[in-house]
């Protein structure tokens, strides 16, 4: 396979985390959109590779994906790759002179590195592989520490640990030109976040689902069901103005129970506010407000760029919604005190999701999403299961394993058009709702096919939950 | 509460028609510096109903000089960005009360949360 690159057809080099499989093409169609960019793999890509190669883009274009992707590690300018280090070698060689001299020249410094996927190679071994790239006319000076360019030799080993071949299945060599933002999974953990709860939304998965929304810039995100408000950090981070309700009066005022071990009750200023405070981007807090997602308080208006939001599946936090069963006759007092708690009942999981989906079509701008999570009980899921709305389109369905008979799956609509009266109804006679219909269908499958012992455990890890 | 969800709440009591735009009755109110950004302020201004937001600064004594209609370029317009940056974002109701308009329903605000919650005979 010989490279025939000029300047301006260039291939870029995508290497990816290994984790969250599922979510990573999603991510970087969803990003390369952002700049209005199609997503055109080379030949021979296969999905669960860590090493991706794209055409067709700039590298501006790559640079603009790496200042948000979660999924991506690093990127490459692509100068020559193959099955083989001869094969390599040709590849190289064939690479046009005048797209490498920019980056060689006497005056300039540089490093190689060596990456392996699926190997670790001995120090010797890596020194070798760079002692092999002679036949490349490197002028300028090697500079370890503060180098002007950095190149980077990529061996992929496959995904087999059990299997590791002798020798590479194939290799990359290319210009280093950016990494992607994994440093976020790190330094937005929920283990060092001033307000957490029971069911907080982690931190890479949280970048993941703002990527996923195409959260940018000066947007306007919403989060119905914000719980301690994971997602809209996440939002904030990329520079978008965040707000969210929740029916839990104590989570949005920061009270009650703690759900960290070794504390018994939320400290002062525990709240979704103090948390964007932390990060840094107070700024794109608007509000948040003790209601129910069940009854909008928005008036009928297409106001957000997108809805992104991890609604209660009845497993770790109760699903309820204001209203009661019995036929009320006792009026309450004629104020409405602060500390009045509403009756609540249940509130069913195909109710949250067709409510969801209509409250999105209504006020989503044209072309927002709508990111969410579907609880799903594995044996008897099917694609025909996933809420459709006549308003909103179907962009990507990304599974998430959390035991052997269930997963959550992360939904992303896009809203295609706005909606006529009969569109609210259409989910009625729609089939998909009924597996979720009768609330606790969901959760006694979850529960049927857990053991006694682990049942036992879940019970013991909520005991702070509501 | 900001104005600019004010801007955006409405009534959700059952049976009301003209449940808009709720009525502020404070009891505290503060202005906390916010970061200007005019593309957002000029992205929020054609999503505004501009009289509620002028009523509204107006019921916290907050309004100054902003006009009661809406400038013509107001996206070059950085001195009239401002004024409506501060009474979207700066102009906060730290405690008080939001009422519907047409059923006298009110909704308590507290530590600058609303609280929207009906009660179970009013859903």
């Amino acid at each position: 396979m010989a490279a025939t690159n000029s300047r301006s057809c260039l291939q870029y080099l995508i290497h990816l985390a290994h984790d969250h499989l599922d979510f990573r093409l999603p991510e970087i169609k969803a990003l390369l959109s952002l700049r209005g960019k199609p997503f055109t793999p080379s030949e021979n890509f296969k999905e669960k590779c860590p090493f991706w190669c794209l055409e067709g883009l700039s590298e501006e274009d790559v640079c603009s994906v790496m200042a948000r992707s979660v999924c991506a590690k690093s990127a490459f300018e692509l100068w020559g790759h193959g099955q083989t280090h001869s094969e390599l070698r040709t590849s190289l060689l064939n690479y046009p002179m005048e797209n490498m001299t920019p980056f060689m020249r006497k005056d300039s410094t540089y490093r190689i590195n060596v990456y392996t996927f699926n190997k670790t190679l001995e120090f010797a071994d890596r020194i070798k592989r760079i002692d092999a790239l002679d036949y490349l006319p490197f002028e300028g000076t090697v500079s370890l520490k503060s180098p002007q360019h950095v190149f980077c030799l990529l061996e992929d080993y496959g995904t087999d640990p059990n299997n590791i071949p002798e020798h590479p299945d194939y290799i990359y060599f290319g210009r280093w030109i950016a990494d992607g933002q994994r440093e976020l999974i790190r330094s937005h953990s929920v283990k060092n976040r001033h307000f957490i709860g029971n069911t907080s939304m982690e931190a890479g998965l949280s970048f993941i689902m703002t990527n996923h929304a195409k959260v940018k810039e000066n947007d306007l995100v919403f989060d119905p069901f914000v719980g301690t408000g994971s997602l809209l950090v996440a939002c904030s981070q990329f520079g978008a103005y965040v707000c969210g309700t929740d029916i839990d009066y104590n989570t949005i005022h920061g009270k009650g129970r703690s759900s960290r071990k070794n504390q018994k009750w939320r400290g002062v200023d525990e709240n979704i506010r103090a948390n964007l405070r932390q990060y840094g981007t107070e700024k794109m807090y608007l509000d948040v407000m003790v209601s129910d997602a069940s009854k909008p308080v928005w008036r009928r208006t297409a106001v957000f760029d997108a809805i992104i939001t991890d609604p209660p599946y009845g497993i770790r936090e109760s699903t309820r919604r204001t209203g009661s069963n019995k036929d009320m006759t006792k009026p309450c007092d004629g104020d409405y005190a602060e500390s009045h708690v509403p009756v609540s009942q249940e509130y069913h999981l195909s109710d949250i999701f067709s409510d969801l989906l209509n409250f999105s079509a209504h006020h989503l701008v044209m072309g927002g999403r709508l990111v969410y999570w579907l609880p799903v009980y594995r044996p008897e899921y099917c694609e025909e299961m996933v809420p459709l709305h006549p308003c909103l389109r179907l962009i990507s369905n990304c599974e998430q394993t959390l035991s052997s008979h269930t997963s959550r799956r992360l939904i992303t609509m896009e809203k295609v058009k706005e909606p006529e009266e009969l569109d609210s109804l259409a989910h009625l006679s729609d089939p998909r709702f009924s597996p979720y219909q009768g609330h606790n269908a969901f959760r006694e499958k979850y529960f049927s096919g857990l053991n006694k012992k682990c049942a036992k455990e879940d019970n013991k890890s909520n005991v702070n939950g509501e | 509460m900001k104005l600019l969800t004010h801007n955006m709440l409405t009534s959700h009591v059952k049976g009301v028609i003209k449940g808009y735009p709720l009525l502020i009755k404070a009891t505290e109110v503060k202005v906390n510096e916010v970061e200007f950004n005019p593309q957002f302020v000029s992205r929020m201004i054609p999503k505004l109903e501009w009289s509620a937001l002028v009523q509204a600064a107006e019921e916290l004594g907050q309004r100054q000089d902003l006009p009661s209609d809406l400038v013509p370029d107001y996206e070059t317009n950085e001195e009239f960005l401002k004024k409506v940056h501060r009474v979207l974002l700066e102009v906060e109701v730290v405690e008080g009360c939001l009422q519907c308009p047409e059923s006298g329903r009110e909704f308590p605000i507290s530590r600058g949360i609303p609280n929207m919650l009906l009660n179970e005979d009013e859903v």
